[in-house]
């Protein structure tokens, strides 16, 4: 009896924490408005440790600038100023999870309208629970593919460029380069990718694209962390493929640039992909990386209309979250500005519909369905070649689909493609369909219907 | 054929990379039979420094020698704070305790110097040099070099110096060694400063291969395997597993990669690792009978 | 130090008047029992249950799993994410392919296929021991973590390999909710705990620790010490499989084979040294300490330094709390928080 019990009065030890009050939420919010009217709540879940942390740092800067740029300049959301706090995950799957559940009920009154979840496992692991809790996923340039059809995936939004579209806006600039897609045909592609679901994810719709297109398509795997990668980059040299497409993440992206320049391959012939195209990526690779190309939805630069504001109005008056101001324009920088841009958007749609106060999950997740980022829109905000033009609904979570490719100069990023590198969405959205309709299936799902969803959020 | 000698010497050169973490290992090991966890995070702690120093205009020389004053205060800290009061405990507690030492070291180091990638530029290029008919880069032949160097100033130092020898008696026979009046807590932290310097050599090479980041951290995992087959107790040992592990994951990758997918380097060293295991327990060159039934 | 272990202490202190005079054992049990049960449900919020109780018992499991083999039997493993893989793979695979088969039998079912691979990842301690074990130990966490990497049929083809539990129905009851999450998870544990309890106090569990205290001396007395061994690693990997499959389907959600990295094996050692090895107790208490202490520091912290750090400074220094605390713990408190709260209760009873 004695060591069931001791066990069991353990479990009571640690369980009577239940009935204490819960935990008041952090006070570490950055609450910046003096004025008594509702605020909407914007939560972050950040990771500034670990060891994908130099890549967090810059993304937050450039989510928290645009929230103070609106606060300050504009006044915010129609008036509805923002407020956030932080809560750190480590980029491990379980915080995040700790993160999502603390601050999914709101703040002060004011309730979650979207939640960035900001890692792929995590937001694969939020998928069920947000359907649940009724709040919008955004993840931008992540997050599960299939999620595109909203009538599967309510409440996650692979906005901007999935990972199918990454791989065939790659193929599409290559067949650029090559004269035309009729040139693909005999032409060497090797993949180079971190060996993780994410990794694989292009697996399917590269293949898919190589007996379309009639380019040869070779996958190489690199074990994580991606440290040592000699073998693999000996394979290439073997294999003198015409183009790498580099999926890495982490360490992995500058031990690639510095393995391809030793053994002799051409760094300009390597085209990364979105989380392997950032300076944090190509910086600590040093000289050898001049040249080396990336496709990313979020063109590095601090000439577009919207950035100059923000520098105007928040960097130069020392009001930035940046600590190393030469990150200010940078890939992830603009990512986090990119984000929040479209979160923001969608809750200004949402608020022409639901009125301007504070809104939740479901009333956002409306807005983001409903939400339509024009040319013209775009270049109201700013935006224009910053964020490409979007149009999601219920079928079509994703909205762009398109990348511009970088190149690397030795010390900064230039644009290097003509605009935005279109991918074969009408390729690959059958193939997504169905994908996500197996989904359903295994999972017992009813797709919402595509005029449900309207219905659905009254 | 010229395909399997470049691979095999790519590997070899990764190896040498591996065996100058694991001679850090060793060195600890002998003294004081921990198997340190934390010799990742003083990897970084040491490149992370020297990094940090250099950015801000520090002469190279300077840098390395604030570096090392650093790397002695922590193995001080680190005898005093940890190692001392756990005398006599058992070897899985000594490497929990390692394991808490390298999140205080990390976080410590983060805290002081951020943690934002640097590039750290030694000078060295890292382009291909055509050798006969396989192609090596220059880099690489410097590593080899720094590491053949270490070897020897290592094995001088056991060799000539007061604690060299004291350091070989410990290992031999600790009780002995104590009866004829070697001072331990000054063995140990010379060990762990010694250490400290072979992190600041490692850090510096890997740190020039892939930035200096977080993911230092992360070449212990494959020390583990170099030093069970090499040996816990000799430098030679961790060199030669080292070359060992190196050569077996790049063939591996290469030759057994594609058969099974990809990525086989992830494990193949601890296959290999538990193969010489159950052969030769105390590994290549180890000294001490470890404990097998 | 501080903070945390007064937290603990102070909650043991406060609950010390609670206690019965002396049918202390069974009254205890019953209110804890209550507790857990009754209250908890009553009371619990969404984010007591998936981001505290959850995760809570179920590395409570895990480590209670390792506790088994390292604890008891003094088997070292670094493989326990391992057998949690093993147990979320299978028991995903199970419920898909023989959808026939209840909730439960599901679940103990890929625990004996984690406990099956257990077995075989402990032949090696037939002719290793001591702290070499941890070498095959971890061989087999990486080999498994890339099995279920590499090989589709395990995660039925999934684009990305990575599982998501069914639908979790038992007897008619959608458990999908949080508190069926946690009901299922609570009743998983306490069963499984009753029958480690049992298990301990048997001829096996005193055939493990004469091994753990001598093999030897054990072998001498009569004790088959390879049978013992084996069974050791056989328990533990099939209790922290179990754990593996509750960590998917309970907690998660969806799972890919990374969540069950060398971190989470790392995270049961901790939580069996700093509960106590050899102590069932020791893995609740210790799995408390782990999953409860970053949440609390993270609050503390908030609390007190608020504006002055950013984000970043707080959680390196959380970090370095976190690694001094186990350094601490590991100093003063060699036989774990177990051992420190039976001290701190007796003197009341």
């Amino acid at each position: 009896m004695t060591r069931l019990s001791r066990a069991l009065r353990a479990v009571a030890l640690a369980t009577s924490l239940a009935g204490l009050p819960a935990l008041a939420p952090s006070a570490s919010a950055a609450d910046e408005t003096g004025a008594q009217a509702p605020k909407q709540y914007f939560p972050l879940a950040t990771f500034r440790v670990g060891a994908y942390a130099s890549s967090g740092i810059p993304s937050w800067a450039g989510i928290i600038d645009y929230l103070r740029y609106l606060n300050e300049v504009e006044g915010g959301i129609n008036g509805v100023k923002l407020f956030w706090d932080e809560c750190e995950t480590e980029w491990a799957v379980e915080k995040g999870v700790e993160c999502y559940e603390r601050q999914k009920g709101g703040r002060e009154g004011s309730p979650v309208p979207v939640f960035l979840p900001h890692g792929d496992p995590v937001s694969k692991a939020l998928t069920e629970k947000s359907v649940a809790d009724k709040i919008p996923l955004l993840t931008t340039g992540y997050g599960r593919t299939e999620a595109i059809d909203g009538r599967v995936f309510p409440y996650s939004f692979t906005v901007l460029f999935s990972f199918w579209s990454e791989a065939s806006s790659v193929v599409n600039y290559i067949a650029e380069q090559v004269g035309g897609k009729d040139k693909l045909k005999g032409v060497k592609i090797a993949t180079v990718y971190h060996d993780s679901p994410y990794g694989k994810e292009t697996q399917v719709p590269l293949d898919l694209l190589a007996k379309t297109y009639g380019f040869e398509n070779i996958q190489i795997a690199v074990p994580h962390p991606g440290n040592d990668q000699s073998a693999q980059w000996a394979r290439i040299r073997q294999i003198k493929p015409d183009w790498v497409f580099l999926r890495g993440w982490g360490v992995m992206t500058p031990v690639a640039i510095k393995t391809a320049a030793k053994t002799g391959f051409p760094v300009d012939r390597i085209i990364g992909g979105i989380w392997s195209g950032s300076e944090e990526d190509v910086r600590p690779a040093g000289s050898v990386g001049k040249g080396y190309l990336a496709i990313t939805p979020f063109p590095a630069g601090q000439d577009f209309e919207i950035t100059k504001k923000i520098k105007a109005a928040i960097v130069d008056q020392g009001k930035s979250d940046l600590k190393d101001l030469k990150s200010f324009g940078s890939v992830y920088y603009n990512s986090g500005l990119i984000e929040t841009i479209i979160a923001v958007e969608a809750i200004r749609t949402a608020q022409a519909r639901f009125g301007k106060r504070p809104l939740n999950g479901e009333e956002t997740q409306w807005g983001l369905e409903h939400l339509v980022l024009d040319e013209a829109r775009l270049k109201q905000i700013g935006a224009d070649g910053l964020v490409q033009p979007l149009r999601l609904s219920a079928k079509d979570h994703e909205g762009g689909g398109a990348g511009k490719v970088l190149q690397w100069d030795g010390a900064k990023w230039t644009i290097v493609s003509n605009g935005w590198v279109k991918s074969d969405r009408e390729l690959l959205l059958p193939v997504i369909y169905e994908r996500a309709a197996a989904y359903a299936k295994e999972k017992g799902i009813t797709p919402r219907s595509d005029d449900t969803a309207e219905a659905s959020a009254q | 054929m010229s395909f399997f000698l470049e691979t095999l010497a790519g590997g070899l050169l990764a190896g040498v990379m591996y065996a100058l973490v694991a001679i850090g290992f060793v060195l600890i090991y002998k003294a004081s039979g921990v198997f340190n966890f934390a010799q990742g995070a003083m990897v970084l702690c040491a490149a992370l420094t020297f990094v940090t120093l250099t950015e801000r205009d520090v002469p190279f020389w300077l840098a390395g020698l604030i570096t090392l004053a650093v790397m002695v205060t922590l193995a001080v800290a680190v005898e005093r704070v940890v190692l001392r009061p756990l005398v006599n405990r058992s070897q899985i507690t000594l490497f929990m305790a390692t394991l808490g030492l390298s999140y205080v070291i990390e976080g410590a180091s983060q805290v002081l110097m951020g943690a934002s990638v640097h590039e750290l530029d030694l000078g060295i290029s890292d382009l291909p040099v055509e050798i006969g008919p396989i192609q090596l880069s220059s880099f690489d032949l410097v590593a080899a070099l720094a590491a053949g160097a270490l070897v020897i100033a290592l094995a001088l130092f056991f060799e000539r110096t007061r604690i060299g020898v004291s350091l070989r008696a410990v290992a031999d026979d600790p009780q002995a060694a104590l009866s004829i009046g070697i001072r331990l807590p000054v063995l140990w932290a010379a060990v762990w400063a010694v250490a400290g310097f072979v992190a600041l050599v490692a850090g510096l090479l890997w740190g020039a291969r892939q930035g200096v980041q977080f993911s230092l951290t992360f070449v212990v995992l494959k020390a583990l395997p170099v030093l069970i087959i090499g040996g816990f107790t000799s430098i030679t040992g961790a060199i030669v597993g080292g070359l060992i592990v190196g050569a077996a994951d790049a063939l591996a990758e290469i030759y057994l990669g594609p058969l099974l997918g990809g990525s086989v380097s992830t494990w193949f060293a601890y296959a290999l690792a538990v193969a010489f295991l159950l052969v030769r327990p105390a590994g290549l060159f180890g000294e001490r009978a470890i404990e097998r039934v | 130090m501080p903070p945390a272990l007064a937290t603990l202490s102070g909650l043991g202190a406060g609950r010390r008047p609670a206690l019965p005079a002396l049918p202390a054992r069974t009254a205890g049990l019953a209110l804890l029992l209550a507790v857990a049960f009754v209250a908890i449900p009553l009371t619990a919020t969404d984010y007591w249950y998936n981001a505290i109780l959850i995760p809570f018992l179920i590395m409570a499991l895990a480590g209670l799993g390792l506790n088994l083999t390292m604890g008891y039997a003094g088997q070292a493993s670094l493989g326990t994410g391992a057998f949690m893989a093993v147990g979320a793979y299978a028991t995903y695979n199970l419920l898909l392919r023989l959808p026939e088969l209840p909730l439960p039998v599901s679940l103990a079912g890929g625990g004996l296929i984690a406990g099956a691979v257990g077995l075989v990842v402990g032949l090696p301690s037939l002719r290793i021991k001591g702290f070499y074990l941890i070498a095959p130990t971890l061989a087999a966490q990486f080999l498994i973590e890339w099995i279920f990497n590499q090989v589709g049929w395990f995660s039925n083809y999934a684009t990305s390999s990575a599982i998501s539990a069914p639908r979790l129905v038992f007897l008619g009851h959608d458990l999908s909710s949080p508190a069926g999450r946690y009901a299922l998870t609570l009743t998983s544990v306490t069963v499984v705990t009753v029958v480690a309890w049992r298990l301990v106090g048997s001829q096996t569990g005193r055939n493990w620790r004469a091994v753990r205290d001598g093999e030897t001396a054990a072998a001498v007395i009569g004790v088959p010490v390879a049978r013992a061994k084996l069974s050791a690693f056989f328990v533990g990997a099939a209790v922290s499989g179990i754990a593996g499959a509750l960590w998917a389907f309970a907690y998660l959600g969806t799972v890919d084979a990374r969540s069950f990295d060398l971190d989470r094996s790392f995270q049961a050692l901790f939580i069996i040294i700093i509960g106590g090895l050899g102590s069932l107790s020791g893995s609740f208490i210790g799995a408390a300490f782990i999953v409860l202490l970053p949440i609390l520091l993270t609050h503390l912290s908030n609390a007190a330094l608020g504006g002055a750090l950013d984000g970043g400074q707080i959680s390196n220094l959380q970090r370095i709390i976190f690694g001094a605390l186990i350094i601490g713990f590991l100093i003063k408190e060699p036989n774990g928080l177990a051992a420190l709260l039976g001290r701190l209760r007796r003197p009341a009873c």
